[in-house]
């Protein structure tokens, strides 16, 4: 098992190396030169030459300046290796400074959706699989159906008018993460604040995710249980529960636990909307401010972040499924 | 014998109805639209619906009715052609995957987990921010950024299907590689695909109208569901109507190709009919 678990872990050097060659290609399809289109826009205030020139070199030594594109490449990264972005186009702040104040709020929001998400539809799908063609099992079939369906920016908007707008209902917070001045609550009182903001952000993200996951988790119940063992377990006598929650239940997590890797860049994508409509300062917000400031470092830098994240809880769930389900094999890898 | 199947499902009968009706009214958009979908008229901004403006008026005074009509095209417009670009890659590039094998399926496989890692909302964004917002630009790019999860199914079922014995008795008669990928294999592998394309054009519609959203979509005076609903933000409060109307119309899109998906997946795979 350890050698899987290392060969799986040297296979996402390959994959990474992808990621990196893709975000560069990326860059590399913006019209112009990167340096050219930040003279033209922004930096109005530039009078002398020599100024004008010392902000050209600045940004020409992330891209490795005239250099050929393959040696551009090597040098960027290089930086990337150590953690090293460069500058944000801007405000002139090191991308990473930016980067570890908002990775911790889009961290927290999507975490925190995931959990959410597999609370409330792993048992209503596994319920729907117990009682196949119930009322409730329709019900919930189509109510989350509706619910897939529902564009997350449009029911932003609504819930924004309708429970945190002067003219309805002023239940929730609509702009950010915690209020200002909350620092000076004690721990429970700032939690509190972050949690009440949070309320409609987590809503929009989550409610999406439940038609899928609850569905999947329905289709996995129905086939553990139509297994050999369960009848087995059935037949030797024990209490239905005991059969459902200890024999069932436990292979039935073994799929599900793969998905969380999978789910990840999808909210992370979402979240890129959702944070702009509730103004919350994560990093969704932050890539959708750079991409329309043209901040080339911080584009890169936010791709090549979320993509890495995204590895690790790909390799992350890969290993949980080995480490759980003692039928795997390791020898095919 | 899968209409058959298809055709009990009532759901997914009334998702087609829905999926044609809406094609009727985007060809026929210029007959139905009572008004020009661009022609402002700023005496009468912002007004509810009427018997003279059904769904009212938006800020410069435009049909909303009309607007909706015509932004029917650009919904079903991207939502077809997105999907088309990413099936052709996503079938050219499982086929050849699963049916080579070998070294070629490593490196495929290999671009398509990267492809996976990146979030495909953030990478459509930064593409169209680049090459410049416009309603073919956002087609290619959803084209160029979608395909892996037809590449994957397509890679699946060949390698399940390559080593039949229909396959070997192609080869031994002759046939070529193209003729045996494009002939034989792709015919039997192509039913998921059809249940695929089917959420595809949902998603799609999604993401286009997520991009008028945000500004990244079509130009404002185009008319676009999405764009409808970006301009309502700051009238929500005395103009309802520019809000729910596209919500509406974009969510019971969305639900008709989502019911259509769901009843072709339970009429081609009959295990998921429990």
């Amino acid at each position: 098992m350890l050698a899987y678990i290392l060969k799986r872990m040297l296979l996402i050097i390959p994959t990474f190396i992808g990621i990196t060659i893709i975000t560069f290609a990326v860059i590399q399809m913006a019209p112009g030169d990167p340096v050219a289109l930040k003279m033209q826009s922004g930096e109005r205030g530039i009078k002398s030459e020599a100024m004008a020139k010392t902000v050209i070199e600045k940004p020409r030594n992330l891209w490795g300046g005239e250099k050929p594109l393959p040696v551009q490449y090597a040098l960027w990264m290089k930086r990337l290796v150590t953690l090293d972005f460069g500058e944000s186009f801007k405000d002139h702040r090191p991308v990473i400074q930016k980067i570890a104040e908002t990775l911790p709020i889009t961290l927290t929001l999507n975490i925190l959706t995931i959990i959410i998400i597999y609370l409330i539809s792993v048992p209503l799908g596994i319920f729907s699989a117990l009682h196949p063609k119930s009322v409730l099992d329709k019900f919930v079939t189509l109510g989350m159906f509706i619910l897939y369906s529902l564009p997350a920016f449009w029911v932003a908007t609504i819930l924004i008018v309708y429970l945190g707008g002067a003219d309805y209902l002023n239940w929730f917070p609509i702009v950010g993460f915690v209020s200002d001045g909350a620092s000076e609550l004690p721990w429970y009182g700032w939690g509190g604040n972050v949690a009440w903001h949070l309320v409609l952000p987590v809503v929009c993200l989550t409610y999406g995710g439940f038609a899928f996951l609850s569905r999947f988790s329905r289709a996995t119940m129905l086939e553990v249980i139509r297994q050999d063992y369960i009848r087995t377990a059935r037949a030797k006598g024990l209490p239905e529960w005991k059969v459902v929650y200890k024999h069932a239940l436990r292979n039935t997590m073994i799929p599900l636990l793969t998905l969380m890797g999978t789910l990840l860049p999808a909210l992370l994508g979402g979240s890129v909307i959702i944070e702009q409509i509730f103004s919350i300062p994560g990093m969704g917000r932050l890539s959708f401010e750079s991409i329309l400031a043209r901040d080339y470092p911080t584009i890169m830098a936010i791709a090549a972040i979320d993509a890495f994240l995204t590895l690790i809880s790909i390799l992350l769930s890969d290993i949980m499924y080995v480490v759980v389900d003692p039928r795997i094999t390791f020898e095919k890898g | 014998m899968v209409w058959h199947q298809f055709k009990k499902n009532r759901l997914a009968l009334a998702g087609l109805a829905v999926v044609l009706l809406l094609f009727a009214v985007a060809i026929f958009a210029s007959l139905l639209a009572p008004y020009s979908p661009t022609a402002y008229d700023l005496n009468s901004i912002l007004m509810s619906p009427s018997k003279l403006h059904l769904l009212g008026t938006d800020d410069q005074g435009r049909d909303v009715l009309s607007r909706m009509i015509f932004g029917a095209r650009i919904s079903l417009s991207v939502g077809f052609v997105a999907v088309s670009i990413y099936i052709a890659i996503g079938i050219l590039v499982g086929a050849v995957a699963g049916y080579y094998g070998g070294w070629i399926d490593i490196v495929i496989s290999r671009i398509i987990e990267v492809m996976l890692c990146f979030p495909t909302f953030f990478l459509i964004l930064a593409i169209l921010a680049f090459v410049g917002p416009s309603i073919y630009n956002i087609m290619i790019v959803i084209g160029l950024t979608s395909w892996t999860g037809i590449a994957r199914l397509v890679r699946g079922e060949f390698l399940r299907l390559k080593d039949q014995d229909y396959v070997a008795a192609a080869r031994v008669s002759g046939a070529s590689d193209r003729r045996i990928i494009f002939r034989h294999l792709l015919p039997n592998a192509l039913a998921p695909v059809l249940v695929s394309a089917s959420f595809g054009v949902a998603s799609a519609i999604l993401i286009e109208s997520s991009l008028s959203f945000l500004g990244f979509g079509v130009p404002p005076y185009v008319p676009s569901w999405g764009g409808i609903l970006s301009a309502s933000r700051e009238y929500m409060d005395v103009a309802w109507w520019m809000t729910i109307i596209p919500g509406v119309a974009i969510f019971l899109t969305i639900t008709a190709y989502n019911l259509v998906g769901e009843g072709l997946r339970d009429a081609i795979d009959p295990r998921m009919r429990q």
